[in-house]
């Protein structure tokens, strides 16, 4: 009766985060979805605590007291341009948790020496490379985007060394499974060790040469891992909340993984295996005609003052300067010059796909008014200005017209059909990906250097003394 | 405990439903919906909880409390970063509605 109700409460779990994740595919219901996915946890936890045969309860209890309490303080102090590294590092351990749970099967079996069915055996190991891989990775990829690492890694034959440290993984995992299910001796304690720390070194290796821009694509493969390793390792305890959320969360993460690697023009082997400009071949210099021509903050802020439409292009500069408060202001401003201004994000402009619409929401910009890359790009002829701050590789134009360029194909936002381009940019540098931009040198753009914070502070100035 | 075809199907269904549930989402909410997605796998937290409990040695409790520490951690700080996110998440007409009518 009793373990019939707590295989109810889990089943009641599984449903309330599929309708949870369902809501939070629409803005509408998403502040429902996550409730409702809460509810969820919350059910499955505390049905979790009347499980017959359980002890150790005050572990549990402080090992919940104290992560819960860690977690819940860095989650609420943490600056909204940090969110990406955030979701890494608690992705990163989940990742570890399942890896964890797979170790102590090993060893609870071992100890007992009792042998495991095959199939347990095999999806436990799985679950547990894959978990440990998502674990060390998710901290490469925290540590890179908060700029604790900030080089990338590249050295020759680092694939194929790479390639031999996961198929010694793979190979150990072997060796795990073999002796857990009885089929080889020998103490099992310093196989399982070596099958891990192998594993979290190929999650470090893998994640090492990663450049900063390929970041949110491998955060959402990991997230997609870490699904998978959960799933596994509810199947190893015959858990169905485990397998379905787990499963669930795996199939969702690798389809927004694909969403966001075709939406760079990149397949996901490409960022995995191939360090962004590794290649290094096609030099662009020389190529670039014409001049970039500067102009001063008042006289841009005149231009969109006087105009019908500005759409204003946001990109990571707007975030590394923590100015989307003051483009929010701007934009307000400009509305009650009779100016009719839209936002347009491009898929992967910032960290993550979405990053910029977090940020202007979290500024005040209401979601209606900001617009997608396919609803927005037809509106470009009919704009009188376009306001870059801080986007780059997002609206180059070689990414249209120029097959030698490395992004060619990507699709991009057609700034360079509006009547003016305004770009805000700090310096006169190329972009992340560290390839030259023919919008700068248009006839149509115009330059305003600066910081993003400032530049915008002073082209409000000057939208308020028209 | 779940074995065989039946676990076979729950994976393929499960499968299905991850890849149904999200093929339709907006862009602008892709990066609270990997978030909100992270939390979900924040059910690693009742694994290890049965994992600990099930702990009678010292490795295998030191190894179940840290899978409990590190499942909290993510349970947790899922939902409140993507809670944080999707507070933010208002339309004009949301707005206008909280400032009683307002001048649109």
């Amino acid at each position: 009766m009793r373990s019939d109700l707590i295989q109810l409460s889990y089943l009641a779990a599984a449903v309330l985060f599929i309708l949870g994740l369902k809501g939070m595919s629409s803005p509408r219901t998403a502040r429902r979805g996550i409730m409702w996915a809460g509810v969820g946890m919350l059910v499955a936890v505390l049905a979790t605590f009347f499980s017959p045969h359980l002890s150790n309860y005050l572990l549990m209890f402080v090992a919940i007291a104290v992560g819960g309490g860690i977690a819940y303080v860095a989650a609420r102090k943490v600056a909204m341009t940090d969110m990406p590294q955030m979701v890494a590092i608690y992705n990163g351990m989940g990742g570890g948790a399942a890896a964890l749970i797979a170790a102590n099967e090993f060893l609870h079996f071992g100890g007992s020496g009792l042998t495991m069915g095959a199939s347990f055996a095999v999806l436990g190991a799985v679950g547990a490379l894959i978990g440990a891989i998502s674990f060390s990775g998710s901290m490469i990829a925290f540590a890179k985007l908060q700029g604790i690492i900030k080089k990338s890694f590249l050295f020759p034959g680092q694939n194929v060394i790479n390639l031999v440290v996961l198929a010694g993984a793979v190979a150990l995992g072997a060796f795990v499974i073999l002796q857990h299910t009885g089929h080889l001796g020998g103490p099992v304690g310093p196989t399982l060790g070596l099958f891990f720390a192998l594993a979290l070194l190929y999650g470090v290796l893998m994640t090492l040469p990663i450049g900063g821009a390929d970041m949110p694509v491998v955060i959402s493969l990991y997230n997609a891992l870490t699904g998978l390793a959960v799933g596994f390792e509810g199947y190893v305890l015959g858990n169905a909340a485990l397998i379905v959320a787990g499963i669930v969360v795996g199939a969702a993460g690798t389809l927004l993984t694909q969403l966001m690697a075709k939406a760079m023009n990149r397949s996901i082997g490409n960022v995995l295996f191939a360090g962004f400009g590794a290649k290094g071949g096609q030099e662009l210099t020389g190529a670039v005609e014409g001049s970039m021509k500067e102009m001063a903050p008042d006289d841009a802020a005149i231009s969109m003052a006087f105009g019908q439409k500005v759409i204003i292009v946001p990109g990571y500069g707007m975030a590394v300067a923590q100015a989307q408060h003051k483009v929010w202001e701007l934009a307000k401003l400009l509305q009650e010059k009779g100016v009719q201004v839209k936002f347009a994000i491009h898929p992967v402009a910032g960290r993550m796909p979405g990053h910029m619409n977090v940020l202007l929401a979290e500024a005040g910009v209401p979601y209606d008014l900001i617009y997608d890359l396919d609803e927005i790009n037809g509106e470009f002829p009919t704009a009188d200005a376009a306001l870059v701050i801080g986007a780059n590789d997002v609206v180059n134009p070689a990414a249209r017209d120029d097959p030698g360029s490395p992004i060619y194909g990507m699709p991009i936002l057609d700034v360079d059909k509006a009547q003016t381009v305004l770009v805000v940019k700090r310096g006169r540098g190329a972009g992340f990906a560290g390839i030259e931009n023919k919008l700068f040198y248009a006839d149509n753009t115009r330059m305003v250097y600066g910081d993003a914070q400032d530049v915008v502070g002073k082209l409000i100035a000057g939208v308020k003394k028209v | 405990m779940i074995t065989g075809f039946a676990a076979l199907y729950i994976f393929i269904l499960a499968a299905f439903v991850g890849y149904e549930v999200i093929g339709r989402v907006p862009v602008i909410l892709h990066t609270p919906l990997m978030s909100g997605s992270n939390f979900v796998h924040g059910i690693v937290i009742v694994g290890a909880m049965v994992a600990l409990g099930a702990a009678d040695t010292t490795p295998e409790r030191i190894i179940g409390f840290l899978a409990v520490l590190l499942g909290t951690i993510n349970a947790v700080g899922g939902y409140a970063v993507t809670e944080r996110m999707l507070e933010m998440f208002k339309s004009s007409k949301d707005r206008d509605a909280a400032k009683g009518g307002g001048d649109a």
